[in-house]
């Protein structure tokens, strides 16, 4: 019997209701927001379902669905999993559905705003199931116009208005991925003669890719890490996150900073990587030091903001410094510590903007001097703050230690010396999450924010799903790492494979 | 010898339906003028299915003067379907601006038939004459508004640079004449592949390349394009940006890449530049302007220097990018023009600050201007992003800047198209009562925008034909 087709369903059921949505009359908000949430419940559902029943032993490609679908390039719906894609699908689906709970409150225009949010949503998610790589293409930039849509719309302008933010966020990502579909057309032209067919599968394109000569795999992989670092924010193409994500709506920020940015990192390693091992083999120090520049950089603006919003803007740039400082010295152990943080950040980022996102619509206002004590008023709020601030300084038990642990292990195994630097962004991140956090909340309480209600209801969504994600992934680590170790190990072998041979050469 | 009439009925037929249509204005009664638009358009779609249902039937007419291949009964397609939709979304502008409804079908069918004579045209004689007979038409189509002093001088605009440029081309086909001694293009081609490269044929071929430059508004022969865009009746502006665009190319491709293959390397560097030129430029420009008709004007410059990229290869890979591009573009361009236009018989406005809280007023009108915006952008899932990728797959290998500048390019012109979308969807209407759309424009936007998703999600059958028709293209 032929199973079902999962991931196409996971993928669609956002989509589907959106669609629905555009018909249902714009006066009936109750029935638009349920089915927000039905669709993304779904593919949440049926994500976590196949999360459990992957079979880590057996690792590679599970669940394929393949239909060849543009013959003369090459190109077939491809959709699969292994251990690198699934927990950034489950990633995406966990902060889809608390992302339609955290927009409960919203104002105006609910119609649209959950049409666009279910179309990013099964846009996000199509990169990350899509193994053929004109599909990731497809999904990859189909995420960009609702953003924008949303981002001037719904979104605030404060040190920056929200027309500036969201074209910022639009055009630097656009020109970013311009020079990633130069590299990635280029890559596609080139496997054409040594495949003898055209073929699109990142399998496929890898195979070509390792069999290049070393001068095309570096300037090749030079085009990708252009592209795919502007959208994790690499240091110095970071500038549109703190401005995007303090622009933007709540929900489009913990969606960007949560997953979408993850689709840079997810793209170095699932394509870049392992389709160019001596292009990756000479950008690998460069990559760390950027990483590196990007953890202590950011770190230090991020002390210096008063805006909740740049505090977590920044903080992510800074976070996802540690990732490519993993991706950087590719062995098994840092990308595993880097697929694992990325998972890790994204659940403790969509945390802290939905709860920052909580504040602003209670108080008005996101200005650090303004607020205070705020715990008295609204402790589960404070919570659900302070398990994304401790997660996001590393504390044990919670879901960042182990990852930033593995990356600075892996990072003194290639680097030495030069981790230090990164580990010494840890305590910068534990002074500005600390003081953000003691200011917001404690303190004495102020009478003007005595009528304030807690988070209950709707609200209370992402705290249950994320907060519980964060205390499961850092009790049982195992879960998420031999999850991803198994995505990892295979593919890693094959590339130390090519790197040996072309050592050789 | 015998002459095989049948494969030329659909130009025939072109032929009977521009003389009825105005015999018709003439008896029928005032009142029912306007349904010659539903006339005109249905005989049209009864054409394109002429031509669809003898895809097949190939052929020569006055001893290979004439092709009838599946390159030209494609480019036929475009041509005929973009009529189709033009027809469609001018039957209210035309019934409450223009009036003379006989005289504006009938020589909007001649300009379809100029075009599909291009399409087909093996001789530079042949090519010349379907060429004025489209722009002679369209002339008289610009400065149809006949009260409005804009459209006069656009008008006089295009009667002047049309001439020029007409001008230019036809003395830079008659130095190829003198080389080849024969307008045969199939013949050009061989003679010239085993001639030395002539400083005579350098001219000529600046020549050409100067003359259809200026019918493909590309830099820097496109300065009468905004001008001319803007004062035309907006329907015809669209089907100037679609099938005169499109028509121009099918014989740029004959002429170069059949006539002139043996000399690529000479003119291939030149069609780059001119690509990257005029991607730069027309890009750059369109970022200031107010007016939503020169906006679309100067991204109809820039999407000239696109579909210029794949000439640059002179390739079966390059033709079968551009015939793709182009089907795609009438789509794209229709829709948003067929808005515009109809948006302009309410408001009486084409300033985009006008535009202000579209989508609410307008779900439909505001969705459709921004998928096509996008289609033209290139912006995945629409159909643009596929057409695109072949486009710059043809240059990739050997001319890795103009991919690097047309990709990064491509991405800045969003920036202007998401100005537009900025007014349409963040401001609040001042008249905030919703627009009903008239039954042949929502026809017309809802399966533009079709076709723009459609195509861009799954263009595997599309794709096979059109290889099959560029191959025809290169089986002579």
């Amino acid at each position: 019997m032929k199973s079902l087709p999962f991931l196409t369903i996971i993928l669609l059921a956002p989509a589907i209701c959106a669609i629905i949505m555009a018909f249902i009359p714009k006066e009936q908000v109750n029935p638009i927001k349920w089915l927000a949430a039905t669709g993304t419940f779904i593919s949440l559902a049926m994500s976590a379902y196949l999360y459990g029943v992957y079979d880590t032993a057996a690792g590679g490609l599970q669940f394929v669905e393949r239909v060849p679908w543009i013959k003369d390039l090459g190109v077939s719906y491809f959709l699969a999993v292994d251990g690198i894609s699934l927990p950034m699908l489950l990633l995406t689906n966990m902060i889809g559905f608390s992302a339609v709970f955290a927009s409960w409150n919203l104002e105006s225009r609910h119609r649209e705003f959950f049409i666009l949010l279910c179309l990013l949503i099964s846009g996000v998610m199509g990169t990350f199931i899509a193994h053929d790589i004109f599909i990731f293409l497809l999904f990859y930039e189909v995420v960009v116009i609702p953003i924008y849509i949303m981002v001037i719309i719904w979104g605030s302008s404060k040190r920056v208005t929200k027309e500036y933010a969201g074209m910022k966020l639009t055009i630097y990502l656009l020109v970013g991925s311009a020079f990633l579909l130069v590299g990635i057309i280029a890559l596609f032209v080139k496997s054409i003669p040594i495949l003898g067919e055209p073929n699109m599968s990142f399998a496929a394109l890898a195979q070509a890719g390792n069999q290049m000569s070393a001068f095309d795999q570096k300037w090749l992989f030079a085009l990708m890490l252009i592209g795919f670092g502007s959208l994790i924010s690499m240091w110095p193409f970071h500038s549109w996150s703190p401005d995007g994500y303090a622009g933007a709506p709540t929900a489009v920020s913990m969606i960007h900073a949560g997953v979408l940015k993850k689709i840079g990192g997810y793209g170095l390693i699932k394509i870049a990587l392992f389709s160019l091992p001596l292009g990756a083999k000479f950008w690998a120090p460069y990559m760390a030091a950027l990483g590196i520049a990007g953890v202590a950089y950011a770190a230090f603006a991020a002390l210096a903001q008063k805006d909740l919003k740049y505090i977590v803007g920044y903080s992510s740039v800074s976070h996802m410094g540690y990732v490519m400082l993993a991706i950087g010295t590719v062995n098994v152990i840092g990308i595993n510590g880097a697929v694992a943080n990325m998972f890790a950040h994204g659940v403790m980022a969509a945390l802290f903007f939905s709860a920052i996102g909580v504040i602003y619509e209670k108080t008005k206002t996101r200005w650090i001097p303004d607020l205070g004590g705020l715990a008295r008023q609204m402790p589960l709020l404070a919570v659900s703050f302070m398990l994304a601030a401790f997660a996001s300084l590393g504390l044990p038990g919670l879901i960042g230690f182990i990852p930033e642990f593995t990356i600075f292990i892996a990072g003194f195994k290639a680097f030495g010396g030069f981790a230090v630097i990164a580990i010494g962004g840890i305590v910068i991140t534990a002074l500005y999450a600390l003081r953000a956090g003691a200011n917001t909340l404690f303190g004495p309480p102020r009478e003007e924010y005595n009528n304030l209600r807690d988070i209950r209801g709707a609200e209370l969504v992402p705290l249950a799903v994320l907060g519980l994600v964060l205390i499961a992934g850092g009790l049982l680590p195992s879960l998420l790492f031999d999850m991803v170790n198994s995505g990892v190990e295979p593919l890693m072998n094959q590339l130390d494979n090519a790197l040996k041979i072309g050592g050789l050469i | 010898m015998q002459m095989d009439f049948s494969v030329i009925i659909p130009e025939i037929a072109m032929v009977s339906l521009g003389v009825l249509v105005l015999i018709l204005g003439l008896i029928l009664p005032k009142k029912s003028l306007p349904r010659l638009g539903w006339f005109t358009s249905f005989s049209l779609i009864g054409i394109l299915a002429l031509v669809v249902l003898n895809w097949n039937n190939v052929g020569t007419v006055s001893g290979g003067l004439y092709l009838i291949d599946q390159f030209s009964q494609f480019f036929k397609v475009i041509f005929l379907t973009a009529a189709i939709l033009v027809v469609f979304g001018s039957m209210a502008y035309v019934d409450k601006h223009l009036g003379g409804q006989a005289e504006y079908y009938s020589i909007l069918v001649f300009s379809t038939l100029g075009m599909m004579v291009m399409a087909s045209a093996n001789d530079f004689i042949t090519m010349y004459l379907g060429l004025e007979l489209m722009t002679i038409s369209f002339i008289v189509l610009v400065c149809f508004r006949r009260n409005d002093s804009e459209s006069l001088e656009a008008g006089m605009k295009y009667v002047l640079l049309a001439g020029i440029s007409s001008a230019v081309l036809l003395y830079g086909l008659s130095l190829i004449y003198g080389i080849a001694g024969t307008v045969l293009v199939v013949e050009v081609g061989m003679i010239l592949a085993v001639q030395q490269s002539l400083p005579l044929l350098l001219v000529g071929v600046v020549m050409l390349v100067a003359g259809l430059g200026f019918k493909i508004a590309a830099v820097p022969f496109h300065m009468w394009a905004p001008d001319v865009y803007q004062g035309a009746p907006t329907p015809i502006t669209s089907f100037l940006a679609v099938g005169s665009k499109m028509a121009s190319f099918a014989i740029l491709i004959r002429i170069f890449v059949l006539g002139m293959f043996g000399v690529s390397l000479s003119w291939g560097i030149l069609m780059a530049i001119l690509a990257g030129v005029t991607i730069i430029i027309g890009n750059l420009v369109a970022i200031p302007q107010t007016n939503i008709k020169r906006l679309m004007a100067y991204s109809g410059i820039a999407q000239a220097g696109y579909i210029l990229v794949g000439m640059v290869t002179a390739s079966q890979a390059g033709v079968k990018a551009i015939m793709f591009y182009g089907f795609i573009y009438i789509f794209a361009v229709v829709g948003v023009f067929t808005a515009i236009s109809y948006y302009y018989n309410l408001t009486g406005s084409d300033e985009i600050k006008d535009y202000a809280g579209l989508s609410q007023r307008s779900p439909l009108m505001a969705a459709t201007m921004v998928v096509s915006m996008l289609t033209m952008a290139g912006i995945p899932p629409f159909a643009g992003f596929v057409g695109k990728f072949y486009l710059f797959m043809t240059v990739v290998e050997n001319y890795l800047w103009l991919a690097i500048i047309g990709l990064i390019m491509s991405m800045v012109s969003v920036y202007y198209y998401l100005m537009v979308v900025l007014v349409m969807y963040r401001d609040r209407p001042q008249d905030s009562s919703p627009i009903v759309v008239s039954l042949p424009v929502r026809m017309t936007l809802i399966f533009t925008m079709l076709v723009s998703v459609v195509l861009g999600v799954y263009p595997g059958p599309l794709s096979e034909i059109i290889n099959k028709a560029a191959l025809s293209f290169f089986m002579h």
